[in-house]
Parts: structure tokens; sequence; C-alpha cells
């Protein structure tokens, strides 16, 4: 009895090997494909191939011999290269900054009890809902130096009236800045509201009894309590400001000249238009990079932290 | 426990939350209405306000005026004379570089690309959302934790890869081929929206339906998916506007024949020879803008669920 | 060992982890043809794990399940004869009553009229025919539970198995459905395996007892033997309620010496070969059994305490004292009148007490 159980034990663990291998749960297994093949052909195939690919001097099509590290040392050579990632940081520095600031300043006032919260809320938050063609189309017209408002303003006999950034090298990237805070503040605004709302209203009692001033509550106790909600808030800022492509093809087209070129058109420039395919890989090489770098230690912190804990 | 799956499950969560806690404010007990705080409060919500809709109302009057009255130069007048032409041209004629038919045929190029591409990534999303939960195998959570990273990888980097897949499939240059490329890109988040939402449904519905005999699509079909209206309408709603807002993938996947309409629109105004026509441009821009637009005011709460946690994509 | 095929279940040597933890182990459990099976344990000892290993809807680490003689533990949950009732009722939202109570049917393809004839017997049976055409969100709890079982009946299977099922209806629901389950269970004569929190549904249902701790099944046995005769410390606690009385002392020839109260036991049915054993230990006496006054006079066991605490229960009255320093809990007719700073005499027949190795915890 005892053999004949330990027998049968051991076959039931083989046909429980080759059953989950192949017949157990086959739907499952077929409606999965999808999700395998992108995974491991697109996202980690494709990245591979480009990082491969970026270390040889293909040109028009893919098929180069490898160079090493050549078409790095050509891209930081490059001046429209090296505006661009200048761009990319300046714009980036301001946009993060300001969208943090202004969003929570928002989220701050949208908190207030005031009437009519979500009118505001549903004119803050339109613009978010747009492309960023159209958002770049608008306010290259707004801009626009002589019929936009700066003519406007002048026409209206205030000739000391300047919004010329749009056709100003050094200024354009604040043209460029206007246009994305108007469309990304709106969401951030939602989002820090949602984390001030999230946060115990026990505290609100707390301080008025201890007689706290408002912004000092806001500031030193309820900010540093949306911890969650801020460091969403700046990876997802952080890895669209990367991303940075439409808003500047439509609102300035890189001008004037190179002053408001980004690593995204350029890569997309060589690849396609350029025909130097080489040159593109390693653009977007380093693109991946920076993405990593922004995303790596936020991802360590986080689930590294937790799995402390646990 | 802790793997970047249920990490970034955390961030589209925090995001989700946004509707939720949207209602009551918690701020300090409101004081009577006309205090010079308050004064100040509404002044500066005032001006926050005409900062954003001032381009709406720009680009509505502009798109109204005649050219004329544009070169006049007051950009904050209303139009004098009240015309449509220009919305009508912006529709039919207006020149792109290459040929002068305006955005319609960009109009319904966004349409054969939006509708197969928003039913085919949700439900590819709803599936893998629904497997994820229910029909774990063998590192699946590792597939869903590359899946979400994924998402985080600049599009600029697989881009050339997938021209030569999508070349080699023979669909370059084609619809279907933006359709796949959505589907794609789509994935992430999608799956991550609808994993979070299979995972909040109570596990004893589908150990129940298993007792029953059903397998995974009958399960999926009869028992999952007439619970899933709530979600699969924010999906929706995240596919419609992020696909046709789209840009890139339309320009380069779709071909020149199948532009959509926002590559159209930049072709309209950025490459347009001859004098600009401010008036034409506004109103294609408009009308690029109206879909999403509607979305929008449609859809109010839901939109900024789909948004918050559309967030997660970058 | 027992022949598979003469057992409604089977469960061999059945082991399962979550990882690295190990929820059930080495478990070996045999459940008769029509008997009634109560799994009753603390929270997270893996009760309902066990429970939905034999649904077939965990994957076992190691060891078998038979199903009426037949080798199951890899089958798909449907072809292995179970039907299933959850705590949560896990009705499906979006049918009406008649399409949850088919669904395995349609599923299954039998045809219209046996579907219709089985919905329909299982609605009589459980009194649920009017509510037929309702969604599940327009019934009330108890309503809601019946057409969960209703929905494991319609199937038709040899073994039901119920995951607490009475555990989110309040205190009157919870008593009625008990004894509709146990009717039920009298008239299908199919075997059941119960899971519950509840001291006073596995005493009115169980045919057995298995008491669970840790994914180890510390006591099978019919509910008078578990309440009489725990075979350790743990199920002795666990059983009863107010909690049993665990007195530590020395056992010496006999006699139980606590705090210098020397307690004879002779009376005690020692386990065999354990008569003359000479250990630490720990008497236990249920609060029930304890008698007062004039009746401890004529019980072997009996001694003089003072009344710290006492908590009137209506029919009767829960006392506090205490035996040497230890404290004492007992129950007396609440016609007493009992009163703290009362000095009383306390006594107990050893014959209804329980004696338990201090080491091991287990029953000498
Ligand atoms: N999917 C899972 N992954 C990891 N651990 C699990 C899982 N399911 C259950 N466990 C663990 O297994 C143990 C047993 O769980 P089980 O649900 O069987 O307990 P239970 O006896 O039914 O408890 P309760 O009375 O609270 O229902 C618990 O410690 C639980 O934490
Ligand atoms: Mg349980």
């Amino acid at each position: 009895m005892t053999d004949a159980s330990a027998s049968e034990r051991q076959e039931s663990g083989t046909a429980r090997y080759v059953r989950q291998l192949f017949t157990r749960n086959i739907s499952a297994k077929i409606a999965a494909t999808p999700m395998i093949v992108t995974v491991l052909v697109i996202f980690i195939g494709c990245t591979l191939w480009t990082i491969y690919y970026s270390f040889t001097n293909s040109r028009l099509l893919p098929t180069g011999t490898f160079v090493g590290l050549d078409q790095y040392t050509r891209l930081f050579g490059t001046s429209r290269w090296n505006v661009s990632v200048w761009n990319l940081i300046w714009y980036g520095v301001f946009s993060l900054s300001f969208t943090l600031v202004i969003g929570f300043l928002l989220a701050v006032l949208m908190d207030q009890k005031i009437r009519f919260e979500s009118a505001f809320r549903t004119i803050m938050l339109y613009p978010f809902a747009l492309s960023f063609i159209v958002t770049g189309l608008v306010w290259q017209w707004i801009m626009n130096p002589t019929l936009g408002l700066q003519g406007t303003m002048r026409n209206l006999g205030f000739d000391w009236f300047t919004f010329d950034w749009i056709a100003r090298s050094d200024m354009v990237i604040y043209a460029l800045l206007i246009a994305g805070l108007w469309q990304g503040t709106g969401f951030m605004m939602v989002l820090m509201l949602a984390g001030l709302r999230g946060v115990d209203e026990e505290i609100w009692k707390a301080s008025r009894v201890d007689g706290i001033p408002t912004w000092r509550t806001y500031l030193f106790i309820v900010l540093p309590m949306m911890r969650g909600v801020l460091v969403t808030a700046v990876v997802l800022a952080g890895s669209g400001i990367v991303r940075l492509y439409d808003l500047v093809v439509a609102l300035t087209r890189g001008g004037p000249g190179i002053s408001s070129e980004v690593p995204a058109k350029y890569v997309y420039d060589y690849m396609f238009t350029a025909g130097n395919i080489g040159q593109g890989l390693a653009a977007s090489t380093m693109m991946l990079l920076t993405v990593m770098i922004i995303i790596i230690p936020w991802a360590y912190l986080e689930f590294g932290g937790r799995g402390k804990k646990s | 426990m802790s793997n970047p799956a249920t990490l970034s499950t955390n961030v589209a969560l925090d995001a989700v939350k946004t509707d939720i806690t949207l209602d009551g404010p918690h701020g300090p007990r409101p004081k009577p209405f006309f205090t010079p705080r308050r004064i100040i409060l509404y002044s500066i919500l005032f001006v926050a306000c005409l900062y954003y809709l001032f381009p709406l109302y720009v680009m509505i009057t502009t798109s109204f005026k005649t050219m004329p009255e544009i070169r006049f130069g007051n950009i904050f007048a209303p139009p004098i004379e009240f015309t449509g032409e220009a919305w009508s041209k912006a529709w039919s004629s207006a020149c792109t570089g290459l040929t002068c038919q305006g955005l319609s045929p960009g109009f319904w190029n966004s349409i054969k690309i939006l509708i197969p591409s928003v039913i085919i990534s949700t439900a590819v999303a709803a599936v893998n959302g629904y497997g994820l939960v229910n029909w774990k195998f063998k590192g699946s959570e590792i597939f869903f934790a590359v899946l979400i990273f994924g998402s985080f990888i600049p599009y600029q980097v697989m881009l050339y890869p997938l021209v030569m897949l999508t070349r080699e499939m023979g669909i370059f240059g084609t619809i279907p081929a933006v359709i796949m490329v959505h589907t794609i890109f789509g994935m992430p988040i999608l799956t991550l929206l609808f994993r979070n939402y299979f995972a909040s449904l109570p596990p004893e519905l589908f150990k129940a339906a298993r007792v029953d005999g059903a397998g995974f699509w009958r399960i999926f079909f009869e028992v999952m998916l007439p619970m899933s209206l709530p979600i699969v309408v924010v999906a929706l709603i995240l596919q419609v506007t992020g696909i046709w807002n789209d840009f890139l993938f339309g320009v380069v996947f779709a071909g020149t024949q199948n532009l959509p309409m926002t590559v159209q629109l930049n072709n309209i105004v950025n490459s347009a020879q001859g004098t600009p026509e401010y008036n034409v441009n506004m109103a294609a821009t408009m009308l690029t803008g109206l879909v999403p637009l509607i979305v929008y005011f449609v859809s109010g709460r839901l939109f900024v669920r789909g948004v918050a946690a559309g967030a997660v994509k970058g | 060992m027992i022949d598979n095929t003469k057992t409604s279940v089977s469960i061999r040597n059945l082991s399962l982890s979550f990882g690295s933890v190990q929820v059930l182990q080495e478990m070996n459990l045999d459940v008769k043809y029509g008997e009634f099976i109560v799994l009753l344990g603390p929270s997270g000892c893996g009760k309902s794990t066990l429970l939905n290993c034999i649904a077939g809807l965990l994957d076992v680490t190691g060891g078998q399940i038979y199903i009426s003689g037949k080798n199951v533990t890899w089958e798909e949950p449907k072809d292995r004869g179970i039907g299933m009732v959850f705590q949560s009722y896990a009705l499906y939202p979006q049918m009406t009553v008649r399409k949850n109570l088919s669904f395995g049917l349609r599923v299954a393809g039998l045809p219209r009229e046996e579907i219709d004839k089985r919905v329909k017997r299982a609605s009589e049976m459980l009194q649920i025919e009017p509510l037929l055409d309702r969604k599940p969100a327009n019934l009330s709890g108890g309503q809601r539970q019946r057409v969960a079982i209703g929905r494991a009946l319609v199937r038709d299977v040899d073994v039901f198995l119920f995951d607490e099922p009475l555990s989110n209806l309040d205190a009157k629901l919870r008593a009625d459905l008990r004894v509709e389950i146990k009717r039920l269970h009298q008239r299908l004569e199919n075997t059941m395996i119960y899971v519950t929190h509840d001291q006073i549904e596995a005493m009115t249902l169980a045919d057995r007892i298995a008491i669970m701790r840790d994914g180890i099944i510390q006591q099978l046995d019919t509910p008078h033997e578990i309440y009489n005769r725990p075979v350790n410390l743990f199920v002795a606690g666990f059983i009863g309620s107010p909690a049993m009385n665990f007195i530590k002392g020395d056992l010496k020839s006999r006699t139980f010496v606590a705090d210098g109260v020397t307690l004879p036991i002779d009376h005690y049915a020692f386990q065999p070969g354990n008569e003359a054993l000479n250990a630490n230990a720990i008497l236990g006496v249920r609060p029930e059994h304890v008698l007062v006054g004039e009746a401890a006079n004529a019980v072997p066991v009996n001694f003089e305490s003072e009344i710290e605490i006492v908590e009137p229960m209506g029919s009767d009255t829960i006392a506090w004292a205490r035996i040497g320093t230890q404290e004492f809990t007992f129950r007396a007719d609440a016609e007493l009148n009992l009163e703290p700073g009362q000095k009383i005499r306390l006594g107990f027949d050893p014959a209804r007490a329980s004696v338990f190795d201090a080491a091991s915890g287990e029953r000498i």
C-alpha cells in the first residue's frame, strides 16, 4: 500500500510537470502571448537592438560595421546635439520646478473651500486633453511678434511691451516653457489636490488647536505627508520632459536656427530625414540612459526600501 | 512582494485616487465670503483661469475673423465680421506642402486609426489584466514588471527597430502598423489599469466560476467583463484622447496616404507655402482639438480618473 | 491505511506552500460518505487553503486528494464532483438568481428541461422561488447565501464545501440557516466539509470536528470527544467558552499539587500507560464542570476559595476565584447570588477533568 502510493505520487509529479508545461490552462497561456511577445520582442529586443547598432556606422540602413564609440564621440562633437541637451536640461529644471510649485499653489488655493471648485478645475485641466501639436500651434499664434500678443499691445499704445521670445534664440526655451506649463500644470494641480485631500483631517484640527498658521501647516506638516504623490508627480513630469518632441515641432520647429532643438527631435531627424541611423541610435541610447538615471534611483528607493521593511 | 509591479501599481493607485478624494475640501474652515483674504484668493484663481482660457479664446475668435481683420492686429478683439469661411477652408481646402484637401482626409485617417486601435488595445489589455490576476503562471509577474518598466523607455529608443519590424511584416506605412504600435505602447498602462481593477474584485467570484466549470474565456466574457464597465470606460477615454493626440507614431508609421489629423494640422500650419492664413490655421487647430475636448467635457470626472491613471505612461 | 475507495474524500500527505511559507504540512484526512466534517481553528491556520485544495482551486505542492475513490489531485474543479459555498456569497452580480443557479449547468451543456428541473428543485428546497428573477444586489444577506447554497445544490454533487458560509450574517439568521443546512444534510445525505470560526456551529452540525493549527490537524473526533477529551492544551483551550481553567502544578502518584494545594485525582481517566507518571503538569477543568457549595463536598476534589469578580450572564453567573495563587473561573447558577469577597467551597470531578503534560502539552 505504501509502495503503491509512493509510486503514484511520483507519477503524478511527472504528470503534473508535463501538464503544467503544456496542457494546463492552455487558453490562459495563449491569451498571454501578446504581452509576452511585446515584452520580449519590443521592450527588451528592440531596446537591445538599438543599443547594439548605436555602436555601428549605419547610415541609410542598419548594416554598418562596428565602430565602437565613434557615434558617441561624433554626437557630443555636434553642436546641435549639445544645444539639444542643454535645452532639455534648462527646460527640464524650469518645467519641473514650475509645474510642481504652481501645481501645489493652485491645489492649496483650490483647497480653501472655494465656490465653483469644479468649474475652476475644468478650466485648469482642459489643456491637458489637447495634443501638444494643438498647444504648440495656438501659442505660436499668440506669440507671433507682429500680430500676436506683442503686436496687439503695441497697437493699443503700450510701445514698451515686448513678448518676442519665440523669435529670440536666447529666450525661445521660455516660450516652450509657457506653452508646456499651460498644458501640464492643471494636471499637476489635480494630482496635488488629491494628495492634499488624502491627508488626515485630524491634522488640521490639531494644528488649529496648536495655533499654527495655515501656511505653516501646509508647508511643514501637510507637504511632507504627501511624499507619495510628490514622487509620482516628479516621475511623471520627469519622464514626460525627456520625451519632449511634439511641442517643439509645432511651436518652434527647433528654431530660430537650432536654438530650441531637443534630443527627441535630434533622434527623429537623424533617423528619418538625415539618413544617419547610427547617429540617431546613439542619441536615442543617450535618452534611454537619461531615463534610467531618473528611474533607477527612484525604483531603488521605493522598492528597495519597501523590500527591507517586509 | 515588493517588485516593480507593485511599485508602479502604487503610482497608478495614487493617481487613480484623485477621483475618489476630489470631493470635500479639507482646508481650514470657510470665513465670511468677502474678507480681504477671500478677495485675494479669488483674484489669483481668476487670473490663473485667464491664463488657461486665453488660448482657447484666441483660437476661437481668430478662427471666425477675416484675414484683413487679423492683420489689423488686435488679438483680444472679438470678430467684427463673423465668418465661418476659415473653418470650411480648414476642413476641405487648406494646403499642406503637398496637397490642398484641408484637414478632412486627416480626420478620416485619424478615425480609421482610432477605432481599431482603441478596441484592440483595450481588449488586449483587459485580457492581460485578467490573466495576470486570475491565471498567474510562472514568471507572469516578471513579464508584467518589465512591461511597466518598458513604459518608461523613450519611444525613440524602440522606433527604428519597430520600423524594421513592421517593414518586415509588410505593414509599414499603412494603418495596421499604427494600430500595432498604439496597441504595444498602450499596453503597459492599460494592463496596469485592468490588473488593478480585476485584483480589486473578490477572488471568490472567480473561484465560484471555476467550480461551476467555466474556463478562461467563459469567465472573462460572462463573469468579469460585465463587471468591468467603469474601468473599460476609463480605458476608452484614455485611449481615445491619447491616440487622437498622437503625432510621432502617425508621422513615422502611417505613410503619406494615411497621415492622422495632428500630422496634417502641423503640415498645414508649419509647412504651407505663401502667406500664412492665421484664421484657417486656428480653425484647423480648433477642429483637431475638438474630439478630445468633447471627450473631456462629456466625461468630466471620469476623464480625471483616466488621465491620472494614464499619466503613468509619462 | 483506509482504503481510498471506501471514503468520500481522502487526503494523503497533502502539503501546500506559498513560496517559502508552508501552509499545510503532510496532512491526512479521511471523510466517510455522508459525513459532516467541520474544520475549526484560529484565523490563518489554513482552513480555507485546505478547502481550496480539495476544490482544485489551488495547486498542491505535494500529496494526493481522492474524491469517491478517484485521484483528483490534478483534476479541474468541475471534474471533482464538488460544490462550494463562500463566505462572501460570490454571486455573479450581473446575473439574475436563476442565471446564477444555472450558470454551471449551462457551462456543462445540460439540456434546458434538465436545467429548469434542477433549478426548480433547488429553489423549492431553499425557499427562494420568489427571488428567481432578481439580481443579487436586491437580496438580503440570508437570501444571497441561500442562493449560493443553491448554486452548489443544482450541480448534484457528492461533496459540499462550505467556507464560513454564515459568518457574514447576523446571529438570528445564522441560527436559522444553520438549521437549514443541517436539514439539507439529513435530506441529501452527501458529504459536507464545513469551515467555521463558530464553536456552536461546529458542535451542532458536525459528525466529526477537525481542530487545525498551523496547517496541522490537532484532533479529529466527534464533538463530544473533542469537548470532553481534548488531546492537547491547544484543543482544550480552543474549545469551550468561557475557556477551560488551566492550573499549573505537579503530578505525583495520582495526586495533583498546585501551589501547595493537594488535589487527589485518582478518578481521572489516564491515557493507558500514563497512570504512574510523575511530571510537571497542567490540570484542565471546564468552568461549567465546577460544583459550588454543598454539591462540591460530594465530589472527590474540593477546596475553599474567595470570590473576586462576578459576571451575571442571566441564566447563570461566571465567577472568578483562586486555587492557591492561580486564577480559577467557574459557572454557577444565578440563583446562588454570589458576591465578591464571599468565601465558598468549590469542587470538581476529576473524571471530567483533563491533565496535560506541561512540557509537551499532550494529554496524560
Ligand atoms: N495567496 C496567498 N499567498 C501567500 N500566503 C497566503 C495566500 N493565501 C493564504 N496565505 C496564507 O496562508 C495561511 C492560511 O490561510 P487561510 O486563508 O487558509 O487561513 P484560514 O484558516 O482560512 O483563516 P481564516 O479563518 O481567517 O479564514 C495564512 O497565514 C495566509 O496568510
Ligand atoms: Mg478562511
